[in-house]
């Protein structure tokens, strides 16, 4: 049994003819200790998708409307609250974009991990504890670091923190939403690092969310490329960025700066992610799409397998 | 993983919590001290009250109605109080030449009971004398010692500035978070409510509350009416200024990175959000205690609040309402500017507060 199974996942934004369709369709699947990153342009749905693995968007305004969201074979979607409230924390845990916002202000940050202790393991809520967290994701003299308001500590720490808060709960899948798109590049390393040497320690599946295809190569096993709320392309992650199959995905890459490339103009995919509501018909991707042809704007094409382990959603992809 | 730790200096002062801070910004004001200093000397009196009185508040000097204030000058080595004589046909006084007391420390005189459990008879000071009373702020119409009843008034007028400061701002916080958190039709019901109590004028309502307890009640029944009346009225406007910090608070990304942990929504509330309005709320709690003490105020003079003989500043003034009193023995006036300094203290207060919880400042 896989870990996440989210089977065509539909949610609206509103209710009736108003109803804005977010995530459009959303098949992805995780198996126990893998890391998938999600990937895509802003406001194309990747959040929303993470978030819904918890059921952490506020319904309303959100509103499923078709799928399932199987965690550890128990469907998210019609569970009750008691339940949802144990896995959340106790199977899966987030990390969010902003260390900064993400800890509370007024409390010491020991607290706040102390807090995701007594929630999850009440018999390990201990200073203990929380010192053993605080050397695990590599804080330095935790000792004293318990006693620290969030504000004392710079971004890199900060994150660290709330990546201690998220394990404190063993949890078996970590969501980090664009966890290293607030904190500078050499930060941004060492967080990565130490997302994936945790996972190697704790055994936990990451599902990363990013738009930086560069962070994919180091960390992904496979990759779920979106675009407009639908997934346009699947694969594991080495042979996406050796030979990327969707014309999204191949624009995404070269759009990637590259160090040999000398000095001449990046590569920009031409116009915006389509508005939420406004989608075009047929293929979304279409009016981008630089080997669009006229039955693009006819039908929304499938995902299929193309090859073992490689799904398109685009018919014209060789 | 390389460890990039930080060298930490061991003489390094540790860094400020934030309390440390707003009380290091508290201390540089000095009008906000004052204020701080005379709110401590005036609660702790009140609670020393049966000690610091020299007499009972309903102790009755039949010989001495209207007797002016007497006070304590030196003589030699001691503290003497003179003997007045009334002069006939009129409530006027006039002090015996010669003929003086001296006032003692730590006298046994009237019994007491301290904090209203122990029963004591040390006084902080007296003559031991019935005919040598020492009248601070002299008697009032039925010959009672103003400046003690003053004291046990104050133990009503200043606890109930507190006490119902906490009732109506735990309610406030609670509700206005709880309207804030959940909006949807939840807020507009609380809110349309909050409109409802505020839009009707306080004494009104304070007033034909009054009117929905029996008009014969206990002094302590009266006293938790008061305190229920004014939290009544005052949940409403903390409501709703909580209920605004927790629309933006909400958005904030640590409420959701707290419900990913799996809290509940009310302890989301509680936990998370109420105390990130804490600074605001001290400030507001600060700022509205003298309109608590005023609303006491204001109950008993006008004679459906604090009973006879039990005293409050409020049912204390009622003495004074007569003019031609007021022209003859202005002593009568003492607890107005006893108020008058309560309601400084804590305005004076409240501002260095907000000034030392603003950090922009």
């Amino acid at each position: 049994m896989n870990l996440l199974e989210i089977r065509n996942l539909k949610m609206d934004f509103g209710i009736g003819p108003d109803a804005l369709r977010a995530v459009d369709g959303v098949s992805l699947s995780m198996g126990v200790g893998e890391t998938v990153c999600l990937v895509g342009e802003s406001g194309c749905g990747k959040t929303v998708t993470a978030l819904s693995i918890a059921r952490l968007v506020p319904t309303p305004p959100a509103n499923y409307v078709g799928g399932e969201i199987l965690l550890n074979g128990r469907d998210v979607l019609k569970m009750p609250k008691g339940e949802l409230r144990n896995i959340r924390g106790g199977v899966v845990s987030y990390v969010f974009q902003e260390p900064g916002a993400s800890l509370n202000p007024v409390f010491r940050i020991g607290n706040q991990i102390k807090e995701s202790l007594k929630l999850h393991k009440p018999e390990k809520a201990t200073d203990e504890e929380v010192i053993r967290l605080l050397k695990l994701v590599g804080i330095p003299a935790p000792e004293s670091r318990i006693r620290n308001y969030p504000f004392e500590m710079s971004g890199g720490m900060q994150q660290r923190v709330m990546i201690a808060v998220a394990l404190a709960s063993e949890p078996k899948l970590l969501v980090a939403d664009e966890p290293t798109t607030a904190l500078d590049v050499t930060i941004q390393a060492q967080i990565l690092e130490l997302l994936h040497d945790l996972k190697q320690r704790l055994g936990m599946a990451i599902l990363l969310i990013t738009h930086n295809l560069g962070i994919v190569g180091d960390m992904a096993d496979r990759v779920a490329v979106m675009y407009a709320g639908q997934v346009v392309e699947l694969a594991p992650a080495k042979e996406l960025l050796r030979r990327p199959l969707h014309p999204y995905t191949k624009a995404l890459m070269n759009a990637v700066p590259k160090l040999a490339g000398g000095a001449e103009r990046l590569s920009a995919i031409p116009g915006n992610v389509p508005r939420i509501g406004n989608f075009p018909p047929g293929c979304r991707f279409a009016p981008r799409c630089p080997i669009a042809k006229p039955e693009c704007s006819k039908k929304i094409p499938e995902l299929v397998e193309v090859e073992a382990g490689r799904w398109v959603r685009c018919p014209f992809w060789k | 993983m390389n460890e990039t730790a930080p060298i930490q200096d061991r003489n390094a002062e540790p860094p400020l919590s934030p309390w440390q801070l707003f009380w290091r910004r508290l201390r540089q004001r000095r009008i906000a001290m004052a204020g701080g200093v005379i709110l401590i000397v005036l609660y702790l009196v009140a609670l020393f009250a049966g000690f610091v009185a020299p007499y009972s508040f309903d102790r009755l000097d039949r010989d001495r109605f209207f007797h002016p204030p007497t006070w304590p000058r030196l003589s030699g080595f001691h503290l003497v109080v003179p003997r007045y004589e009334q002069l006939p046909g009129s409530f006027h006084y006039r002090a015996v030449p010669d003929d003086t007391m001296p006032v003692h420390f730590l006298v046994h005189t009237g019994k007491y009971k301290l904090f209203g459990v122990i029963p004591a008879t040390l006084h902080l000071f007296g003559t031991g004398n019935e005919n040598y009373p020492v009248y601070l702020l002299g008697t009032d119409q039925f010959g009672r010692d103003v400046f003690s009843r003053l004291l046990y008034g104050s133990q009503i007028s200043l606890s109930i500035g507190i006490i119902g400061i906490l009732l109506s701002f735990t309610f406030g916080m609670i509700i206005g978070g709880v309207s804030g958190y959940f909006s949807g039709w939840t807020d507009t019901v609380i809110m349309r409510l909050c409109e409802l109590i505020m839009s009707i004028p306080a004494l009104y309502l304070i007033i034909s509350l009054r009117a929905t307890f029996p008009p014969e009640m206990s002094s302590s029944q009266v006293y938790a009416m008061i305190i229920i009346i004014l939290s009544f009225i005052g949940w409403a406007s903390m409501a709703r200024v909580i209920r605004g910090m927790t629309l933006s608070l909400r958005e904030q990304q640590f409420v959701l990175a707290a419900r990913s942990l799996g809290q509940s929504h009310l302890r989301v509330i509680v936990r998370h959000i109420l105390p990130n309005t804490f600074s605001y709320v001290i400030v507001a709690a600060t700022l509205s205690v003298p309109y608590y003490i005023l609303g006491e105020v204001v109950l008993s003079f006008l004679g459906v609040g604090i009973q006879e003989p039990s005293a409050s500043w409020g049912n204390m003034l009622t003495a004074a309402q007569n003019t031609e009193y007021l022209r003859n023995y202005p002593w009568l006036l003492a607890p107005g500017a006893a108020i008058f300094v309560t309601v400084l203290a804590f305005n004076f207060l409240g501002d260095g507060l907000r000034d030392a919880a603003d950090t922009k400042s």
